[in-house]
């Protein structure tokens, strides 16, 4: 080990070529892929799509903060938390194309599905807003998803159960990573303040549309596949109510927005979309 | 943000066995210094633990102090052990 180069005294095994990264972990490592017996294809496939679509669209609007965060270093926090996310969906839809039998890759789904198509809740796809607005929707985004990734550890589906444990290791410091800003804000000036109150209001009706069960969360719910959705919500209000409360920050009491339920979305999603995908659509042979 | 400190980071590699320093950040408090530093230096699987320290607590010798810090060790040539025979079986010497 050498100490004139931080990073060689750093790297593993003295590997000169630290830059192409070491110690790389694959977490579906000797898992098995087959799809239990007695779960529908169908299902499993619809249910990674859900989780898999949510990660995505948060992603990418985590990733429009790029050049806009308000310092450098938060940039990079937001850039690693969207690229864990995308890490998480790119996993989901691998397993959609096992499930469903069409053997579909990942950039089938990203980028050749119609807005229509896509089964994300739609807190995800509101348009960015200001930091106090991402702030808000990454701590109830981050505490709903890692309180449902906890659950589908135990997934009888052997992917699904990897995926998740690789995800809650992420999604926790994603949580953390928000409770810590909405506390700074909240109980910062009277501008943050403000901000993130406001940026909590605009959000709240939408937050009730995570909790409503589809009926293929309910069907694989059963079989012991997915998590029910309904059953998240003591845990998703008292995280967050420790976290409001220490930010000098209020629960809105506003009513859900109707519509939802996976499916239906806001006119945001398809311009982010269209966005998202004019790559591909453009080139579509293209590999990269 | 209303104010920033300027924070010098030092990470452990998973087989390091003290603390480098890696670079420096910019952080309102220790909490997110911390959290800056881990998404900073460590995103490429550099470490396992983290320090960080506010720039201002690090007491530095000066450049224009430099000869009568250093220079007077020059040419103290028995402070270093080279009088003595070392045996081939001891090692790291």
């Amino acid at each position: 080990m050498s100490f004139d180069n931080v990073y060689e005294a750093l790297s593993e095994d003295g590997d000169a070529r630290w830059a192409f990264g070491t110690g790389f972990a694959d977490p579906l490592a000797g898992v098995d892929t087959t799809v239990p017996p007695d779960v529908a294809g169908a299902d499993l496939a619809a249910y990674c799509l859900m989780l898999g679509d949510d990660a995505l669209v948060m992603s990418h609007r985590l990733q429009e903060w790029c050049t806009n965060a308000p310092d450098l270093e938060e940039e990079v926090a937001l850039a690693n938390i969207g690229l864990d996310l995308l890490g998480q969906t790119r996993m989901l839809y691998a397993r959609a194309g096992h499930a469903d039998g069409t053997g579909r890759g990942e950039d089938a789904y990203a980028y050749f599905r119609e807005p229509e198509d896509f089964a994300n809740v739609r807190l995800t796809e509101t348009p960015r807003g200001d930091f106090g607005d991402l702030i808000a929707k990454l701590l109830v985004f981050a505490t709903w998803r890692l309180a449902l990734l906890q659950r589908l550890i135990t997934s009888r589906d052997p992917v699904l159960a990897a995926i998740a444990a690789k995800g809650v290791k992420e999604v926790a410091y994603h949580r953390d990573h928000a409770a810590q800003w909405a506390v700074r804000l909240g109980d910062g000036t009277e501008e943050s303040h403000r901000r993130m109150q406001a940026g909590l209001d605009r959000l709240w009706p939408l937050v009730g549309e995570l909790f409503a069960p589809h009926e293929v969360e309910e069907r694989l719910a059963r079989a012991g596949v997915a998590a029910d959705p309904a059953g998240l919500r003591a845990e998703f209000d008292a995280v967050l109510d420790q976290v409001l409360t220490a930010a000098t920050l209020r629960r809105p009491d506003v009513p859900p927005e109707p519509g939802g339920g996976r499916g239906a979305h806001t006119d945001a999603l398809a311009p982010l979309l269209a966005e998202l995908q004019s790559v591909a659509r453009a080139h579509p042979e293209a590999t990269w | 943000m209303s104010e920033t400190f300027l924070y010098e980071v030092f990470v452990r590699g998973k087989r390091g066995l003290n603390h480098v320093h890696v670079g420096s950040l910019h952080a309102p408090d220790d909490e997110m210094a911390l959290r800056n530093a881990r998404d900073l230096y460590t995103r490429r699987n550099e470490g396992v633990s983290i320090w960080v320290v506010k720039a201002s607590h690090i007491a530095a010798s000066s450049p224009d102090e430099k000869d009568p810090f250093f220079a007077p060790s020059a040419d103290k040539v028995y402070r270093h052990p080279t009088f003595y025979d070392i045996p081939d079986d001891v090692p790291h010497m």
